[in-house]
């Protein structure tokens, strides 16, 4: 089976403290600590593991610039087969629907029977999984956490749903899912498998590579554009204790009293 | 309470690692973090190796990493570095025993053993399957090996191994010793030989009430008639130069492991000090001497990496010499030390509790600060290195 997994380097939330920058309009980005999106780490674990039973090769794609290279070497040293970064200046400022676009161009060039996404990016809203498998005109589920392959090109696939149900279903191939992270417990990266991959050439896609339209990405292509990026002010939703530690805790034992939270 | 580490880079010191160097310092980081870093409090209370690490630090490859092929990771000496500033970022008695088996123990197999021994040893040490100690220092021979009294003498097909070892890393946890004796009948020429540690005559007792690298196994050896067959002699070794070769390599990542402890205990105290308060309600942060304190940790941390760094820059191109990795071990282990003792000023009481890392650190420093050659033993190479004069 041919499984392509899509990841992102995101800012790592627990390295950094997130400002704003004095525009306004993203994060303060400088001196950022990044790492691979949690979510994605888990579905490349996930690939790793179909492909070890089921036979197949697991690739790594992300959507960036030279640096997000970082997160596909990890990805490979971890288990990953190959790496592919996709890198255009006309990709920049790309939307959900750009990201897909471009996504989807590899995957049919690749001629992948199995597309797996994190659920959400760290810093996203969850949308690529399913604006790719739409745009591919393939079957896709989201939160995603189990998966078994049967025989005759399906899988069988499972669900979480409110309440902690699970919904089980059967999906054909090919198809994208998106993958909740606890469905594995994803691999450390080994010091054997750094060096391995240390040497090994990751090929880079551009719009002409792809045979995509610079028109229909990037910022050229983007119809939704973030006009602003700020942190909420406290108000009435949240409450910030003060005092000392201990006088925290009293005041959020008498808080969790009054509204029966404790007896 | 416990309080997650955050890194420590105060001038961009990340630019100047590339991609595979910085992969190595998160994804060890990552392992203590979720592997060592929640038992260690307990076993360095309980003088316990955290033995169930043993394997799982195999896998991911930490035994002999620097070393190519039999494998091993093949890491560069700066990728190496990082590694073990992370290992002791979590404990220095854990990073001891990845330095013994690694440096001290598959390097001199390397470096010094027949091809028969590599294949023999090598690949089970990498996993971790075996386990090696280094018998160099004696009750009588510490900083002046060449005072050593164990002897080995041939008789037949087979050598005898006579003497006792002191101070030895994992003794009672080995497989084999790698063991340094003076050879009778070639005029007393130190040499090498793998001893596997159930021969008969071959004892380990475990040194007892330790107040310092608790997390570790440290055990004296005593070898009475030991027989060993003429193949266990490590056929390259021959004079000091080679157990101090392998000390070298040791050296070199207690130069990192250092700054890993310093790390943490600057780390530490400073997010303590921006939560503890006192007088007028304010941060003990906002307090000038306490502000210096720290302010001293960062920029002896900073200069410790950059010193460590270009060691391993220089190693990697086959230019460190014994006197560069002298200074980063004098150094760095001399700072992180100051740093613990600092850092545990700055948590007052707290600071001699064990439920901060602070006080493991600076009390396992100070077996660092000893072991691998002492501060002074160090100040003496680099001596010698810049007057000419040897001041042994
Ligand atoms: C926890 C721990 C683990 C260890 N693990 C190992 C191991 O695995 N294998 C191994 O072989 N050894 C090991 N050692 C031994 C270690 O290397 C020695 O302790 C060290 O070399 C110092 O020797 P010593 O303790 O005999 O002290 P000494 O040599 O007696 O030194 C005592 C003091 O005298 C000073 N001194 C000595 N000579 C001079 C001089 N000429 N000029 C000025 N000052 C001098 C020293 O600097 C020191 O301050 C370990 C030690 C410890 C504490």
């Amino acid at each position: 089976m041919e499984i392509l997994v899509c990841v992102r380097r995101v800012p790592d939330t627990s390295e950094n403290e997130i400002q704003l920058s004095s525009a306004g309009n993203d994060i303060e980005r400088d001196d950022l600590v990044y790492s691979v999106n949690e979510p994605d780490n888990y579905a490349v674990e996930e690939a790793i593991q179909i492909a070890a039973n089921a036979g197949g090769n697991v690739t790594v794609v992300t959507v960036g610039s030279e640096e997000d290279e970082e997160v596909l070497r990890r990805e490979m040293a971890m288990g990953a087969n190959q790496g592919v970064l996709l890198s255009d200046d006309a990709f920049a400022g790309s939307d959900g629907k750009g990201i897909a676009t471009i996504l989807k161009a590899l995957v049919q060039k690749g001629h992948y029977d199995l597309v797996l996404t994190g659920t959400q990016a760290e810093d996203g809203g969850a949308q690529v999984g399913g604006m790719l498998a739409a745009l591919l005109d393939y079957p896709f589920a989201s939160l995603v956490n189990a998966i078994t392959v049967l025989d005759g090109g399906k899988l069988k696939i499972s669900r979480e749903i409110e309440g902690g149900n699970r919904e089980m279903s059967e999906i054909d191939l090919p198809c994208v899912l998106s993958i909740q992270t606890g469905i594995n417990e994803p691999r450390y990266v080994g010091m054997r498998g750094i060096r391995q991959v240390a040497s090994v050439e990751i090929p880079t896609f551009g719009t002409s590579d792809l045979g995509v339209d610079p028109a229909s990405v990037g910022t050229a292509g983007a119809k939704v554009k973030r006009t602003d990026y700020f942190m909420p002010v406290l108000g009435k939703g949240a409450e910030i204790l003060q005092g000392s530690q201990e006088e925290i805790i009293d005041q959020l034992i008498e808080l969790m009293k009054a509204k029966g939270g404790l007896n | 309470m416990a309080l997650k580490f955050k890194g420590v880079d105060f001038i961009e010191f990340d630019t100047l690692l590339n991609d595979d160097e910085r992969l190595v310092r998160d994804n060890t980081r990552k392992f203590i973090e979720e592997n060592l870093v929640p038992v260690i409090e307990q076993c360095n209370r309980d003088g316990r190796f955290p033995k169930e690490l043993i394997k799982p630090m195999g896998e991911l490859g930490f035994y002999g990493a620097g070393l190519k092929g039999y494998g091993c990771a093949g890491m560069s000496s700066v990728e190496y570095g990082l590694m073990t500033q992370e290992l002791e970022r979590g404990d220095s008695g854990v990073r001891s025993f990845v330095s013994v088996q690694s440096g001290l123990c598959m390097y001199p197999i390397s470096a010094f053993g027949s091809e028969e021994q590599k294949q023999k040893y090598l690949p089970k040490m990498a996993l971790g399957e075996i386990l090696g100690c280094f018998g160099l220092t004696e009750p009588d021979a510490g900083s002046n090996p060449s005072a050593m009294r164990t002897r080995a003498r041939k008789d037949g097909n087979e050598y005898v191994l006579n003497g006792e070892k002191m101070w030895i890393t994992s003794g009672s946890i080995a497989d084999i010793a790698i063991i340094w004796a003076k050879v009778e009948n070639e005029d007393n020429l130190i040499r090498g030989f793998i001893v596997e540690t159930d021969r008969p005559g071959f004892k380990a007792a475990d040194v007892h009430g330790k107040w310092s690298l608790r997390a570790s196994v440290t055990s004296s050896l005593s070898l009475q008639d030991v027989r060993i067959p003429l193949d266990n002699l490590l056929p390259g070794s021959g004079g000091l130069k080679s157990p101090l070769s392998c000390l070298n390599q040791a050296r070199y990542g207690i130069a990192w492991g250092a700054i890993g402890a310093a790390m943490a205990c600057y780390d530490c105290s400073l997010q303590y000090s921006q939560f503890r308060k006192q007088f007028r309600d304010q941060p003990i942060a906002s307090h000038q001497l306490v502000q210096e304190k720290l302010v001293w940790m960062i920029s002896e941390i900073t200069k410790a990496q950059l010193l460590a760094l270009q060691v391993g820059r220089l190693k990697d191109v086959g230019k460190a010499k014994p006197w560069h990795v002298s200074m980063a071990k004098r150094n760095n282990v001399w700072m992180a030390l100051e740093c613990a003792r600092m850092g545990r000023d700055i948590l007052g009481g707290n600071g001699i509790a064990d439920e901060y890392p602070i006080f493991r650190h600076m009390a396992n420093l100070e077996s660092v600060k000893t072991y691998e050659g002492t501060h002074d033993i160090h100040t003496l190479i680099i001596g010698e290195h810049i007057t000419g004069y040897a001041a042994f």
